[in-house]
């Protein structure tokens, strides 16, 4: 078995950080130290940039108009109906929108670590809305407090319009409670199951009552509506508010492994190894939730680099598209192609599946999955269309999702042929390899791929052996 | 398919541990024996964007019916009487044929406590057979199939569950193994046979990633059920004259994957659109006759070749609609639903659970009383022979589907 060399581990750690890196991304890495690399890296993230792609829309104008709907002679109808038609269409093309800005962060240009993280919380506090405005809003907040503390990002995202309207707090009343908001909260961002009751739940519910959003997307507290009375969570006894919820839950080490566990999964490996997660909640207790600190920590350590975490990720779509992206520092020209692949893969930003995320790992694999993933690289290149179709939601407000475009991609193969001129024909697959897969391959597969690359002149040598490469199963880990 | 070449192409699936004779005979005895004819067969039909089932399976003689739908109700006159409170909707004219034969069982109030009205959501309810406070990353028929992979010591292969659609839906899904998507056996077969796909199916990975293995893995089976689906299918085509619609032709793949003899247990297939929140009726009639049309041709079709007492087709939808129309002459979402049985052995007297309550409704929804689990366990255990409590977690009283 080869050895992990120093580019792999350096591209392990680009990867997992970000989404990925150019041939002279990792080349100006090699000759420095590791631990300047993840501090220059991570330094790169310093900055946030809002997403400002969606125009303001007024939410409850349209509800008068759907109440009006209600209340109409017929022949109005058909005017508010199509009012309400543009409205959703416009949100849905906004979320597209937003779809490829994000995916185009993802892929190119500086904060790749910042965007990796905003990623990761998006899973983490996965929600739905159709409400564009409050999607970007949701976005924003997640990516200001990405690397910050995790009390900050709790905090902000339980009075957030997005996951109080899509866990359906609006409706959460002193007279009649909506336990959905208490429960997930408690499930799946910070305790995880088996660690409160469903006493603590209903009585939890009782001071979120209240907690409710405006038309603008700003948090409202709606005192008619909240239950001042004593509740009893986690043992305790109080007239307890929803604030004082959020910081029990903090205050619980459980959070502390629940959130440990979970970014120890994500970013080094499926498996759990029980020494390392104690070592990352130790660090994310010492900090008093420093998410900088425990990623810094993570990344700084020997047992990151270990064989067994390199190449122990299943890519996951989106992962995958913006990785294209940025090894080759290739661009989308069109995005409706971006965005069907993401469908046919099964997984789009802003779409989870529900509250728990997207399922990860080997779930990101079946047959058509794996044959898409396959034929992807070669589709790409040579604009064609992908060869299978979305399946229809049933839902009649998302488009049929019928269309499809061909790739448009652009790409200075010259450019990045003109990193590998220093290898010769013989050598050239396997520094190719060596640059885009994180794990050994079969030498009789690498000389199948090298019987790819026959063209005589060098960059569509280059160019085939790149798609070669790309489309092998070894292709889909990092 | 030849020896060798199974052989060659399950080179990862045996993970060297079984004696190749012994393996053989397993995998004689599970694709090529012609004891798979009598195997009992399910087909599940997901009619998605929730259909209205009180327009489906009309209570004719309910005035509450009547009051809050003035424009979009069944008139009764033109309702397909299944006995003096309901009948279907006359789109599903098939339908009533099957049922006045015995052959289909409807079951009223299908749902399961604290509905989730959104489409997403109660499909992902529905397709993993989790209660609503739960979320599961694997589908009921993908835990079938590790089920099987757990009790029988012959192979279990992907295309024993089968869905007739390009990407896999989560119901087929399982920890261990997943089902097989195609659209049909001759695309699947034609993008396996891309030389690079399939030169790379025939590889082993270079070292032991467990997740390369597994991508190795679901390449081989994929490579080696796109064929044997593909050679099985040349076996038997049918004569029948299906619609041109995508579920006629789903279906007619369908029925002649199961004349020819292939061992797949579950099929899967869509119809989308019922999702009729404005201008309904005509919406709903046209997917309707769609789907009864297909349907009717398909048990016509299984019942020439002698299969029908195999196959049982279920037919549900993520939730059914409110019981008062909105202003735009449609529906909005709601909760429980009917779901059809059809086929299998003949009913003796017709199946037919009561019709809804219309006078005990929860804020303007039916109430459940069947949960959809019970119609899965019931399924898993009498019709596929499988324990319905390794699937599905935990047991679900049985229903009558039929008898």
């Amino acid at each position: 078995m080869e050895a992990n060399s120093h580019q792999r581990q350096l591209q392990h750690f680009f990867w997992r950080a970000g989404f990925g890196a150019s041939p002279d991304e990792v080349k100006a890495a090699l000759s420095a130290p590791r631990q300047r690399v993840i501090k220059d890296f991570i330094r790169d993230s310093k900055e946030v940039h809002d997403f400002n792609v969606v125009e303001p829309m007024p939410y409850f104008s349209l509800r008068n108009d759907k109440r009006d709907m209600n209340a109409s002679p017929t022949q109005e109808l058909d005017g508010i109906k199509d009012k309400l038609k543009a409205v959703a269409e416009e949100r849905r093309e906004s979320i597209g929108n937003l779809n490829d800005a994000w995916v185009a962060r993802m892929g190119q240009g500086t904060g790749a670590f910042r965007e990796k993280m905003t990623f990761f919380w998006h899973n983490h506090f996965a929600c739905r809305s159709r409400m564009a405005l409050f999607v970007q809003q949701q976005n924003n907040t997640l990516r200001r407090h990405a690397l910050g503390k995790f009390s900050d990002l709790l905090m902000a995202i339980s009075k957030d319009a997005a996951m109080l309207q899509f866990l359906n707090n609006q409706q959460n009343r002193k007279k009649s409670p909506n336990e959905n908001f208490a429960r997930e909260v408690m499930e799946l961002f910070t305790l995880g199951r088996g660690n409160y009751t469903e006493n603590d739940v209903k009585e939890a519910a009782r001071a979120f009552t209240g907690w409710g959003f405006n038309g603008s997307g700003e948090f409202v507290f709606r005192p008619l509506f909240h239950d001042e009375g004593s509740k009893t969570i986690f043992g305790k006894t109080g007239n307890f508010t929803g604030e004082d919820v959020v910081d029990m839950l903090l205050a619980n080490p459980k959070t502390a492994q629940f959130i440990s566990t979970k970014l120890y999964r994500y970013f080094v490996n499926q498996k759990v190894n029980p020494e390392h997660v104690e070592a990352l909640k130790n660090r994310f207790l010492r900090t008093d939730g420093d998410i900088l600190e425990v990623m810094e920590y993570v990344f700084t350590q020997d047992w990151f680099y270990d064989s067994a975490n390199i190449g122990a990720q299943i890519k996951s779509p989106v992962e995958l598209l913006a990785g294209m992206q940025r090894t080759l520092q290739m661009d989308f020209v069109d995005k409706t192609p971006v965005l069907y692949a993401q469908k046919l893969l099964g997984q789009t930003l802003f779409n989870p599946p529900n509250v728990a995320g997207w399922p990860s790992g080997t779930a990101w694999i079946d047959s058509s999955s794996l044959l898409t993933r396959m034929q992807l690289p070669k589709v790409l290149f040579r604009n064609e269309m992908l060869a299978a179709s979305v399946k229809e939601s049933g839902d009649a407000n998302e488009e049929t999702v019928k269309r499809k475009n061909k790739f448009e991609v652009t790409m200075n193969w010259e450019k990045f042929a003109s990193f590998f001129a220093s290898f010769s024909e013989q050598d050239l697959t396997e520094a190719l390899a060596s640059h885009l897969i994180q794990v050994p391959i079969n030498s009789s597969l690498l000389k199948q791929i090298d019987k790819q690359g026959n063209a005589s002149g060098r960059v569509e040598r280059i160019k085939q052996l790149t798609v070669a490469l790309m489309s092998i199963p070894e292709y889909q880990v990092c | 398919m030849k020896r060798r070449e199974f052989l060659r192409n399950t080179t990862f699936t045996t993970a060297g541990s079984l004696l190749v004779p012994q393996f053989l005979k397993a995998y004689e005895t599970q694709y090529s024996a012609p004891s798979t004819l009598n195997e009992k067969v399910v087909v599940i039909i997901q009619l998605s964007g929730g259909n209205d089932g009180l327009n489906t399976v009309v209570p004719f003689r309910n005035d509450i019916y009547y009051r809050e739908r003035p424009s979009i109700a069944i008139k009764s006159t033109n309702v397909l009487r299944l006995n003096d409170d309901i009948g279907l909707n006359p789109a599903l004219e098939k339908i009533k044929e099957l049922y006045d034969n015995g052959l289909v069982s409807i079951i009223n109030n299908v749902g399961y406590p604290n509905p989730d009205r959104s489409h997403f959501r109660s499909m992902d309810i529905w397709q993993t057979g989790s209660s609503a406070s739960e979320y599961l990353s694997t589908g009921w028929i993908g835990r079938y199939l590790d089920a099987q992979c757990a009790g029988q010591s012959a192979k279990i292969a992907p295309h024993q569950a089968l869905e007739i659609d390009d990407t896999l839906s989560l119901a087929l899904k399982g920890k261990n193994l997943n089902g097989l998507a195609l659209q049909n056996p001759e695309k699947l077969f034609s993008q396996t046979q891309n030389g690079f796909v399939k030169a790379n199916s025939k590889l082993t990975p270079a070292d032991d990633h467990e997740n390369v293995a597994y991508l190795y893995k679901t390449l081989a089976e994929t490579v080696s059920s796109a064929e044997y689906v593909y050679n099985k299918a040349q076996i038997h085509k049918s004569s029948k004259l299906y619609p041109t619609t995508e579920l006629g032709k789903s279906l007619k793949t369908i029925a002649e994957l199961i004349t020819s003899g292939v061992s797949t247990r579950v099929y899967y297939v869509s119809l989308s659109g019922f999702d009729t929140h404005i201008r309904q009726n005509d919406q709903q009639d046209r997917l309707l006759r769609q789907y009864a049309e297909a349907v009717g041709v398909f048990v016509d079709d299984l019942k020439s070749n002698n299969r029908l007492d195999d196959v049982m087709v279920m037919t549900f939808s993520e939730f059914g609609r409110r019981v008062k129309q909105n202003a735009s002459n449609g529906t909005d979402h709601g909760t429980a639903n009917n779901v059809f049985v059809i086929g299998g052995p003949h009913r003796t007297k017709p199946v037919l659970s009561e019709a809804p309550d219309l006078t005990d409704l929860d804020n303007g929804d039916l109430k459940y009383k069947i949960d959809f689990r019970q119609i899965y366990s019931t399924l898993l255990d009498d019709w596929l022979k499988a324990d319905s409590r390794l699937v599905l977690g935990q047991a679900f009283e049985p229903v009558r589907l039929f008898g």
